[in-house]
């Protein structure tokens, strides 16, 4: 461990789980016995070699880490300015940075001796990852997932079915991740004794924020080393895409207290920001709140109820975020900004014709933030966008855009 | 000062020598006006506490009946000021029937936590229930709950072993709910001899009446956790009688408040009989 500076914006969360005034503690009693247990068997696991080394090893040869980092050669000139690099999360096993978190925490639930899996999906790429290593540690399985994600993402869903797990379409609601995620939480009071709930982005109550966040700040501690040795210091730039954020902190995490590296996370913007529930920016266009456990920034109406957002990618259609983003917002360290469906789109096929990559809608908008940004700097400065998603799962969902429905 | 109706009533059950019984119901549904009657009429009918539900999006801790419930109230563009006026025009004919408010933090939140605090007491609201506010998270809403002279009762499970228990009635008055069983509420009740020995665990520790619900649903049940409980909690039946008696199209019918008052009635009758 890197030892602790005073002033540091690496030295969250507190012992009562808060980033600031963000985050905490916020469950029902049945779930509270659960989380403490939790947060002392991740605890004792980190400090464990045994424990390290078996996931270094998993992330070496079952994920394939290290994850290369690549030169986006025709992107940067296209863009005309700073050179542009691409983390290339894509390119890990299940196609996604999910599968990081997925090994830890699947790793723990063994440690803690439970037998069964819950978990909750969007765009299905932590259902994806969950249902993964549930087959490779031989547990069964559980996906909850919202029934228009189910209908938007059935390659993903197909996926998951192959690999054992059982997927429960959710119908509440407008059938996206935050039922998705209430009915995960309800599966969970009801079944205490022995199943484990695998949280697939760094929000939730404490310990999942800073848990998830750990086990996904591979991605930053490598590209540390990889960037150094490729352009030497470290970058200008990084920009990841934001729906809970764990990609994004996973990337932004190693770098917080180098302040000569900027930080850009790309919300969904949907149809725009103006647009009244047309969007699922919660950072850019919603309020501090409670919700699954945790105070981040909600999409929610004056009356505190939340609102479903709406975005073409189902993995950002959330109304909330992790709480070390807002903290993150609030203390000014990374800029948060919307980005639309159309601009995704657009950064999708361009990636698709310029480098050979066809991004997951998710890092498209990261990579439409790139085109921004690139622009507007040095031809000697540098970005590095995480490209935390492959696109194949998406296919159908831009055809029906570019062609119309 | 807090309120003193939830004790008055206690006392009042203790002397009838009989468990009290809660009724709790979803504020505002299936519309105002029959949310409303039903309120009124719920004291008349055999309730000796009244729980009102507020309404939220996300319900984590409550099964299909309750999360449906609510989103009626809020389809019907309920507010929790609207659940405050409803408290305000019960208490201008009932001044004895103690009310506590359960829900979620986040309206509460978003409506401003001392300005609420401020309004549900001046509203005639004697306690509050917030599911996702355990211990760790008093200094939020609890403590100055109290301070605001509201009763902030506290759930317990079948997952709080006693060490948890002590941290848990800390800082809890008026009574303890226990939650009958790990799930969401509207499951099966799980076996009473198990709730019977939980409550006899959670008496050792306080003074406090304890109540227990989830999973009541007939006047049977209801006579069986009266025999232990000091209070019984009677929610999702009463819930799916207000959803069982719409139309097709999801409106009240002149069958929709009696619905409710007649099982309360049942429910009523069964605690009478838990100790005879």
């Amino acid at each position: 461990m890197n030892e602790q500076k005073t002033n540091s914006l690496r030295n969250g969360p507190t012992e009562e789980g808060r980033f600031g005034d963000f985050g905490g503690r916020f469950v029902a009693e049945t779930l509270m016995p659960l989380i403490r247990e939790l947060e002392e068997a991740y605890d004792a696991a980190k400090s464990d070699p045994a424990y390290i080394a078996q996931l270094s090893d998993l992330n070496t040869h079952y994920t394939g880490r290290p994850s290369p980092l690549y030169f986006a050669e025709r992107m940067s000139e296209h863009l005309g300015g700073a050179k542009v690099y691409f983390k290339r999360e894509e390119l890990n096993h299940t196609g996604s940075h999910k599968l990081n978190n997925c090994l830890g925490q699947i790793l723990l639930a063994k440690r803690m001796g439970k037998t069964r899996i819950i978990a909750e999906t969007g765009a299905g790429q932590h259902g994806v990852a969950t249902a993964t290593v549930c087959a490779r540690f031989g547990l069964p399985c559980v996906v909850y997932m919202g029934a228009t994600d189910v209908e938007r993402q059935a390659p993903n869903v197909f996926r998951m079915e192959l690999l054992g797990a059982k997927i429960v379409p959710v119908t509440a609601g407008a059938g996206t991740l935050k039922d998705a995620m209430n009915e995960a939480l309800r599966d969970w009071v009801a079944n205490v004794e022995d199943t484990y709930y695998l949280i697939g982005t760094a929000a939730g109550p404490h310990p999942y924020p800073a848990m998830v966040r750990d086990f996904q700040s591979v991605i930053g501690a490598e590209l540390r080393e990889q960037f150094d040795r490729i352009e030497g210091g470290t970058p200008d730039a990084l920009v990841a895409c934001i729906g809970g954020g764990s990609n994004a902190i996973g990337l932004f995490h190693e770098f917080l207290d180098d302040p000569n590296v900027k930080m850009y996370g790309a919300e969904a913007g949907g149809y725009g920001i103006d647009v009244d529930n047309g969007h699922a920016a919660s950072m850019t266009g919603g309020r501090p709140g409670v919700l699954h456990g945790n105070r981040t920034y909600l999409l929610q109406d004056e009356d505190g109820q939340i609102l479903e957002g709406d975005s073409i990618s189902a993995g950002l259609d959330y109304p909330g975020v992790g709480p070390e983003h807002s903290f993150l917002k609030d203390s000014g360290r990374v800029n948060y900004v919307p980005i639309t469906d159309s601009e995704a789109l657009e950064a999708f096929q361009l990636c698709a014709r310029l480098e050979g990559i066809l991004p997951a809608l998710e890092s498209a908008h990261g990579l439409a933030q790139v085109m921004k940004l690139a622009p507007t700097m040095d031809r000697d400065q540098t970005i590095v966008l995480c490209l935390s998603g492959r696109g194949d799962k998406d296919v159908d969902t831009v055809s029906q855009h570019i062609k119309g429905a | 000062m807090k309120t003193e109706r939830i004790a008055k009533k206690f006392a009042r059950c203790a002397h009838e020598g009989r468990p009290a019984l809660i009724t709790f119901v979803s504020a505002g549904a299936p519309d105002l006006a029959t949310g409303s009657a039903i309120l009124q009429g719920l004291p008349a009918a055999g309730a000796d506490l009244i729980e009102l539900g507020m309404p939220f999006s996300d319900p984590m801790a409550d099964g299909l009946a309750i999360q449906l419930g609510g989103q009626r109230a809020l389809a019907d563009g309920h507010t929790l000021h609207t659940t405050l006026d409803m408290v305000k025009i019960f208490r201008q004919n009932d001044d004895t029937t103690p009310i506590i408010l359960m829900g979620y933090y986040n309206p509460i939140y978003a409506f401003g936590r001392e300005k609420f605090l401020a309004a549900a007491r001046e509203a005639g609201v004697d306690g509050l229930i917030i599911v996702d506010l355990p211990y760790e998270e008093d200094e939020e809403l609890c403590l100055p709950a109290l301070e605001a002279g509201l009763n902030f009762i506290r759930l317990t499970t079948p997952t709080t072993d006693d060490a948890r228990l002590e941290l848990v009635l800390q800082n809890t008055s008026g009574f303890v709910y226990y939650v009958s069983m790990t799930g969401v509420t509207g499951a099966a009740l799980s076996n009473t001899k198990a709730v019977g020995e939980a409550v006899t665990r959670i008496k050792i520790q306080t003074d406090l009446p304890v109540a227990v619900g989830f999973g009541i649903k007939t006047a049977d049940d209801a006579a069986l956790i009266g025999r232990y409980a000091d209070v019984v909690v009677v929610g999702t039946v009463l819930v799916n009688a207000v959803a069982d008696s719409l139309d097709s199209e999801g409106k009240a019918t002149p069958e929709t408040v009696s619905a409710v008052h007649d099982l309360v009635a049942s429910l009523a009758d069964g605690v009478r009989r838990a100790r005879t």
